[in-house]
């Protein structure tokens, strides 16, 4: 007999058949994936997401017969009160007793399986959802591997690459091993050199002469022997990879709510504020959600019913940004907090707030901000001018980098206000 | 003094507590193997004990029980299915796997507790293994050697073909021939078990011979004169061979379109369900003789003292877990009999009638009760009979009335469903009949065949499926799996089902390739 240990094999061997099993079911998961995101909460998306999958996208079909009609007779066990010649009333739903007879008639009419559900991993539904917003694949990767480190110092090396050499250090040792095995300085050779030469010219004391050049060969030989800088010197500086210290975000989410905004356009700012908060949940340990939704008055709500609740009334922008800087500076003071905003409408307001929105914006919002977004969403209908706002805010944009507009139509095109985003501030940042 | 008794004691015992290293599973097995070869004289392969992690586990059990497997979606789906059912705690874990191979392969769970460690070797490792190597079904389908080689041949050649052909190509066949796994066997024993290790070889010399004897001189030959016969049809059906039951291999041979590859994946699918295919056929006594003999074999153990209370009350728990049996109308209940439960009751029941006959006993089974040679019994069933036809030899009015089984009439023109038999006298015979039946292996799979195709014509495919009364293929899943057909037929495929004795057509079901 032998016992082999296989545990060490390798792990993960039906990896590759998850994936198999995902690109089989690809549509089904972006349709999934696409109804999560339209319904569950910002905050939520990609934690564990559970899936659902009808159960004949991946129903494995056979040959197999069912009983339709006629009789047969089927074995059961658990007996505990019939008698030969009871009749029993048919189960419900069931074409006979129990599921069938015998082992392979128990498919009942071919859809037995249930719907099949699983849990997808996070990376596995961010994937699905940047598929559907058609992100490249460069930018996926700067969004999902945003885990930055930074090179710290750490000390000494004796060992590194030459541009690593820390030269104080490496002089001051390579010193002290000069001055402890006493290797002639160059002055002192010098002097003697000049004494030398002073005596061959004169011609007096021979004896000393004589002396004086054994003592020099002595100090050669010594100067060769003990170097100028020895690899024991060396010291380099050393730097180890620490992650960094991810701080705190908040994210506002600004939006129009009166009558003019529809659906399909509630849900182009909503995928927007999906993306950025994936962006920054992957940067910072602790991202915050604001919601502030704007009429003629602008006031905090719950997630749900910034999305869902629809509210009648004017479009005044400004009531928005004042009420952003007044929770701002309740609850997220500028310097321990990271502050991203993102505002979405559909670009009406009234003429004469215009102005004032700038103003607020310049002078308080702006030098706060990390990055103030944006977005246009505009169905198609809308007449291509452009809208008070946007002639304004594009002014403010010259001088402000920080802010960045985009109009948005489809899903697609909410990836370009992120290329703008990534190309501004690269991941290092 | 009991200070040094308790130590002595303590000495006996094989392991104290769950842990267990490799000494200890050595231990366990010898131990096991004293009782398993001397007292029940089980005649076992070679074995070979592989531990591997819960993960391997659950993975080589959702791609048919076997650790090394070619990549297909389906199993991923059985992997995501029962690692849920883990997950949620629906499902215990697996203690076992094992592998009719020579030598006998094992798999125990690192995770186990030694306990378990002793119970899985005495279960797989002589239970299951003495089966494998005795009953006669086993003996007639396959030759265990090689299995593992196969397979990794397979796995190794499915690789390949995805690089060369792309992984979607291949998916097509190989979710086509999944299809028809259940049509790709051949149902009679072949005149020599087929032997797995050679299967390679005989592929390689096959096509060394292929493309040494081709020459194109051949080619050029006048067509000679074709044999006139009465019946055209008649004539090609005989040179085909038809009517053919073993549609993937009727498929693999004459199928007009598909590349050698293609050949190759249907055969690979089809070697694979061969092999398994005696299994469902002695599900439950393998189950019932290996749970059998770990019950036995553990009792033994605790009556030598060679493992403690502690170990035996957890044997005890798993045994008693493994071999329950819900009624009817209970919950994970149903009409089927758990394996386990059903062969276990009848193993202990045939040692009963061997050593403690009852006045029935005698009457029901007077060539072995009270012949006081439980072992030899036993032995003689596991070698000769399948589910089947060991129930009907063997079910007695004990195991009926411990199971208390009932017979419904379930007759479709009949309002209600009648009780025409309970565990009475009048009706065990009935009971046991019915029950038999209902393991013939052709009640468990339709019996399909290839009837007619005019390769020089239209080359359709006709398949006749001869029913059972009152049976019908499910519409949808033969709809969608004679798509496949047609997928790896390449021209149209036609599916009739006929009534057997009346020869009247009952359904057509009709696909063209995609």
């Amino acid at each position: 007999m032998h016992i082999i240990d296989r545990r060490p094999n390798p792990r993960g061997k039906s990896l590759a058949n998850r994936r198999r099993l995902l690109k089989r079911t690809r549509a089904v998961l972006t349709r999934a994936a696409r109804e999560a995101i339209a319904e569950g909460k910002i905050g939520d998306i990609g934690k564990d997401e559970t899936v659902s999958i009808p159960a004949d996208t991946l129903h494995e079909p056979s040959f197999h017969s069912v009983f339709t009609a006629g009789s047969r007779s089927v074995v059961l066990p658990g007996n505990r009160e019939f008698s030969t010649g009871d009749q029993l009333p048919r189960p419900p739903g069931g074409g006979g007793a129990g599921q069938g007879a015998g082992a392979g008639a128990n498919a009942g009419l071919g859809n037995s399986e249930d719907a099949f559900r699983f849990v997808l991993t996070r990376d596995e539904f961010l994937d699905l959802f940047f598929e559907d917003l058609e992100l490249p694949d460069l930018v996926k990767r700067q969004i999902v591997d945003t885990e930055t480190s930074t090179p710290v110092r750490s000390g000494l090396s004796t060992d590194g690459s030459p541009p690593m050499l820390d030269l104080t250090r490496t002089m001051r040792r390579s010193m002290a091993r000069r001055i402890g095995l006493q290797r002639p300085k160059p002055a002192a050779m010098q002097t003697l050199r000049d004494e030398i030469v002073a005596l061959q010219a004169s011609g007096d004391e021979p004896e000393r002469l004589e002396q004086l050049l054994e003592d020099e060969a002595a100090a050669r030989r010594r100067m060769a022997l003990i170097p100028w800088i020895d690899p024991i010197d060396l010291r380099y500086r050393r730097f180890s990879l620490m992650k960094k210290p991810s701080a705190r975000a908040v994210m506002f989410c600004l939006m129009d709510v009166s009558g003019s905004m529809t659906e399909s356009m509630k849900d182009l700012a909503k995928r927007f504020f999906l993306l950025l908060h994936v962006f920054l949940e992957r940067r910072y340990r602790q991202v915050e959600l604001v919601f502030i939704r704007h009429t003629d008055n602008a006031e905090e709500v719950e997630e749900e019913t910034f999305f869902t609740d629809p509210r009648t009334g004017g479009t005044i922008i400004s009531s928005a940004l004042n009420e952003f800087t007044r929770i701002q500076r309740e609850r997220y003071p500028a310097d321990s907090w990271n502050i991203y905003v993102a505002q979405a409408s559909d670009g009406d307001n009234y003429s004469d707030d215009t102005a004032r929105v700038t103003g607020i914006l310049e002078a308080e919002i702006l030098p706060l901000v990390q990055y103030f977004a944006y977005i246009e969403v505009a169905s198609g209908m809308v007449i291509s001018g452009e809208s008070d706002i946007w002639r304004n805010y594009r002014a403010v944009a010259q001088r402000h980098p920080q802010l960045v507009l985009r109009r948005v139509r489809e899903r697609r095109e909410i990836f370009p206000v992120f290329r703008e985003l990534f190309g501004k501030r690269p991941a290092t940042a | 003094m009991p200070v040094l008794q308790s130590l002595e004691a303590k000495s006996d015992l094989l392991f104290t507590g769950s842990d267990w290293n490799f000494e200890t599973i050595q231990r366990c097995y010898d131990a096991v193997e004293k009782i398993a070869l001397e007292e029940l004289k089980l005649d076992v392969f070679p074995n070979r004990i592989e531990l591997i992690t819960s993960e391997q586990m659950l993975d080589a059990v959702t791609s048919f029980g076997m650790p090394i497997m070619y990549r297909h979606w389906s199993f991923g789906k059985r992997f995501v299915q029962q690692e849920a059912l883990y997950k949620h705690g629906l499902m215990g874990l697996i203690y076992e796997i094992v592998i009719n191979s020579n030598p006998c392969i094992s798999y125990l769970q690192a995770e186990n507790s030694a306990t378990m460690q002793a119970l899985v070797i005495a279960h797989a490792a002589f239970g299951h293994n003495h089966f494998f190597k005795n009953n006669r079904i086993f003996q007639q389908w396959a030759e265990p050697a090689g299995i593992l080689d196969y397979l990794e041949y397979a796995q190794g050649y499915i690789n390949r073909c995805e690089e060369l052909y792309g992984a979607q190509a291949v998916e097509r066949i190989l979710d086509a021939a999944h299809a028809l796994r259940d049509q790709g066997v051949h149902r009679h024993p072949p005149r020599r078990p087929m032997n797995m290790r050679d299967e390679e070889k005989r592929l390689r010399e096959r096509r060394e011979y292929e493309e040494r004897e081709y020459n194109d001189l051949w080619r050029t030959l006048p067509a000679g004169r074709t044999a006139r016969n009465d019946d055209p049809s008649a004539e090609r059906r005989g040179r085909l061979g038809l009517p053919e039951e073993n549609l993937l291999c009727f498929i693999e041979t004459f199928a007009p379109k598909l590349a050698p590859w293609q050949r190759e994946i249907i055969r690979i699918v089809r070697m694979v369900a061969q092999y398994f295919y005696p299994q469902p056929q002695v599900k439950m006594m393998n189950e019932g003789c290996a749970t059998w003999v770990h019950q036995h074999v553990m009792t033994r153990l605790h009556e030598t003292g060679q493992i403690d209370d502690a170990a035996f009350l957890e044997t005890l728990h798993t045994t008693s877990n493994v071999i329950m049996q819900p009624g009817f109308d209970e919950p994970g209940g149903g009409a089927h009999f758990n394996p386990y439960a059903l062969g276990y009751a009848m193993m202990r029941d045939i040692v009963r009638i061997c050593t403690e006959p009852t006045e029935e006993d005698r009457t029901w089974f007077p060539d072995f009760a009270g012949n006081n040679d439980p072992v030899g019994t036993l032995h003689y069933g596991w070698s000769n009979y399948r589910d089947e036809s060991f129930i009907l030899q063997y079910l007695s009015p004990a195991v009926m009335r411990k199971f208390r089984m009932f017979r419904l009439l379930d007759d479709t023109s009949n309002q209600y469903l009648l009780v025409d038999a309970i565990h009475d006298a009048e009706g065990y015979r009935e009971i046991r009949r019915t029950l038999a039946s209902s393991y013939d292996p052709s009640e468990m799979v339709s019996n399909i065949q290839v009837t007619d195709v005019d390769l020089e014509g239209d080359r359709r495919l006709m398949l006749t499926h001869f029913t059972r009364a009152g049976r019908l293929l499910s519409q949808a899943d033969a709809q969608a799996t004679l798509q496949h057909v047609a997928t790896l037929w390449g021209y149209d495929v036609v599916l009739e089902e006929v009534d057997t004795f009346e020869e009247s057509r009952l359904a057509v079901h009709k696909a063209k390739p995609a």
